[in-house]
């Protein structure tokens, strides 16, 4: 047995360091036999509909790359610009010795019982390379798909950006209209190399009790840059995340930005974490969470451990109703000469900023949306139209009888 | 146009406003003065009809309609509107997205900011970081894009440096159809001022005192604004013309 192995084996039933604990066992392993499908023929336009709220829009027009791996099976793959490479990540090994490398290079294996799970039985996942220079304008888009009601995804996920290259990916993780419970375990590492660009934006549209465990880590290099973007709002059970990105480079830079809506029932428990370990390294997490009757942890921390580096935790939390939002920023900078602040507010939408939109003209629930919209208002470059349709849906139904 | 009768208003348990009585005739302007506490943006909020201004007697009529009971939005519709003397921050909105909404949909922001010099202000967020005189102009550009037949100004002059008070004086002008001959003109306006600057840029018709939340006295808006300054707020509370 590798040692890899034995140390999955032995953290087994490792509570992880956050979130609600799972017993894995109550979920099925039994995924559907689903058939590559090269023109996404077997969707029906219930699932289409469904992918497009997480930004996935079947089609690989305009697109680098696609890759759709629903439950264990790989249903789709292409790489359609030179310059990007898409492959499910079994396949990756295979052609790249060191793609085995880096596995296991960011994310420790014995973390917690999910990041074992994801080695000891997994199921697919995908690797996403930008070759050295190459500047891909169009995304890939990828989606995990739950497509089997109390199914137990695992999956790990690969991305190389190769010196100097630039790449934007769409990754939308979503489950079936028709499936309610599952559990979506996703180890992610990104390595982004010297002036590299990465920019990763993650959608999730799962069923209402669905749980979901990530466990991502990044790591860049001089000169690179690291953006990711998360965005969720529709109802689920539990989501537990606190990707790590390590600025290890001269002049690197991450911008972690998340928008959430914690709806009745959910428990969310997401961070960002940035180690700023080289000279003028830059970072950024900016979250946003509307509580709608859910409870939400947010929860952030930058370490800067060389002088010379600058940093911003912003987290603002706003209660609509009922709900809880409960922020935990942190700031630890281990030597003189960092630059390191924080902002963080949780609170309610203030009547007189209502009143204010009214006495220009709009009713209550315009005034409430507008104030939602403005608080939810990130910049995200490069967005499926379909996506911001949903953003503003979901938006004015957060506002909606209060 | 406006006529407001035996106006009696609470603000939770206190009395802010006893027995206002009030007529503002179409195309006409009228001033509000008074001591800090003497009700004056009370009687403007309770006009606007926000929540926290509980009417509990009397009556407020706008262009014939009993408008005491209507909610805020409708009232502005209608074609009320209210210059805030300390507008709120909305973060994540921006000026041009209100611009739009206060015109509901029927002005460009850019042609009307580019008018006022301001276009360097419709990116930011409604309000922030804006210095007296900015919230000042943002104010009366939003009452253009929503062109009320009433209008609201609550000290309209405050924190202005007065490069900036010409521009406002000029825009309030405009809103108030002072170009017009004063038969021709078709909108009204309620202004409060402590210092009577803004009436050097628009002829007020009338003007009155505000005291303990009574209207104590009224007459000429020069002639009133020369006794506040020659004999305080207090003589003219007790000489009640």
């Amino acid at each position: 047995m590798s040692q890899i192995k034995a140390r999955a084996e032995q953290s087994r039933q490792k509570k992880a360091a956050f979130g609600r604990d799972l017993n894995l066992e109550e979920f099925s392993r039994q995924g559907g036999a689903w058939e590559y499908d090269p023109d996404y023929r077997q969707f029906s336009p219930e699932e289409r509909s469904r992918l497009l709220t997480a930004g996935i829009e079947l089609t690989d027009e305009d697109h680098a790359g696609t890759f759709l791996q629903a439950d264990q099976a790989i249903v789709h793959c292409q790489t359609r610009q030179p310059g990007v490479e898409v492959l499910p990540i079994t396949e990756a090994v295979k052609r790249h010795d060191w793609a085995k490398n880096l596995l296991w290079g960011l994310v420790a294996v014995d973390a917690d019982k999910y990041t074992a799970a994801a080695e000891l039985e997994l199921d697919n996942g995908y690797f996403i390379r930008a070759l050295p220079g190459a500047k891909i304008a169009q995304p890939v888009e990828s989606c995990l798909y739950i497509r089997t009601d109390r199914f137990a995804q695992h999956v790990h996920n690969l991305v190389v950006v190769e010196e100097g290259a630039s790449l934007h990916i769409i990754t939308g993780c979503a489950t079936h209209p028709g499936v309610r419970s599952g559990l979506h375990i996703g180890v992610s590492e990104f390595y982004v190399k010297k002036g590299g660009s990465l920019t990763f934006t993650m959608v999730h549209n799962w069923g209402e009790d669905v749980h979901v465990r990530p466990r991502t880590a990044v790591r860049v290099e001089a000169g690179g840059t690291y953006v990711s973007n998360y965005i969720l709002l529709r109802p689920v059970k539990s989501v537990q995340m606190y990707p790590t990105v390590t600025l290890n480079g001269e002049g690197a830079v991450a911008r972690l930005q998340s928008i959430l809506i914690a709806h009745p029932g959910c428990e969310l428990d997401v961070g960002g974490r940035v180690i700023l370990q080289a000279p003028r390294t830059r970072a950024e997490v900016i979250a946003r969470t509307l509580a709608i009757g859910g409870y939400s942890m947010a929860r952030g921390h930058l370490v800067g451990l060389v002088p010379d580096i600058k940093a911003h935790l912003e987290c603002r939390g706003l209660i609509l109703g009922n709900g809880v939002v409960h922020a935990i920023p942190e700031l630890e900078g281990r030597v003189a000469g960092v630059d390191m602040s924080h902002e963080a507010a949780v609170g309610k939408i203030a009547a007189e900023e209502v009143e204010y939109l009214m006495a220009r003209g709009l009713d209550e629930d315009e005034a409430v949306s507008t104030i939602v919209r403005g608080f939810l208002n990130v910049k995200i470059e490069g967005l499926p139209p379909a996506l911001e349709a949903e953003m503003e849906q979901a938006i004015q139904e957060s506002g909606k009888g209060l | 146009m406006l006529e407001i009768d035996d106006l009696w208003v609470n603000i939770e348990d206190k009395e802010v406003l006893k027995g206002i009585n009030l007529r503002v005739p179409v195309g006409e302007t009228h001033i509000l003065f008074g001591k800090n506490g003497s009700g004056k943006s009370s009687l403007l909020m309770a006009i606007m009809g926000f929540e926290r201004y509980a009417v509990k007697q009397g009556r407020i009529s706008f262009l014939g309609q009993d408008i005491t009971q209507l909610p805020t939005y409708e009232r502005a519709r209608l074609g009320l509107g209210l210059s805030f003397q300390r507008p709120p921050t909305i973060r994540g909105v921006k000026t041009a997205d209100v611009l739009r909404v206060c015109s509901r949909g029927a002005i460009v922001p850019e042609v009307l900011a580019a008018a006022y010099d301001f276009t360097e202000f419709l990116d930011r967020e409604v309000n922030h970081g804006f210095s007296g005189g900015e919230l000042k102009r943002s104010e009366l550009l939003q009452l253009l894009a929503q062109n009320p037949k009433m209008v609201l100004l609550d000290e309209p002059e405050s924190g202005v440096d007065l490069e900036n008070l010409q521009v406002v004086g000029k825009i309030i002008a405009h809103l108030l159809q002072k170009d017009r001959r004063p038969q021709a003109r078709e909108h009204s306006g309620l202004i409060i001022t402590h210092t009577g600057f803004i009436m050097d840029y628009i002829n007020a018709d009338r003007a009155y005192i505000l005291s303990g939340g009574r209207m104590c006295c009224q007459g000429n808006p020069r002639d009133l604004l020369h006794d506040i300054k020659n004999f305080g707020y207090e003589e003219c509370a007790k000489c009640r013309r």
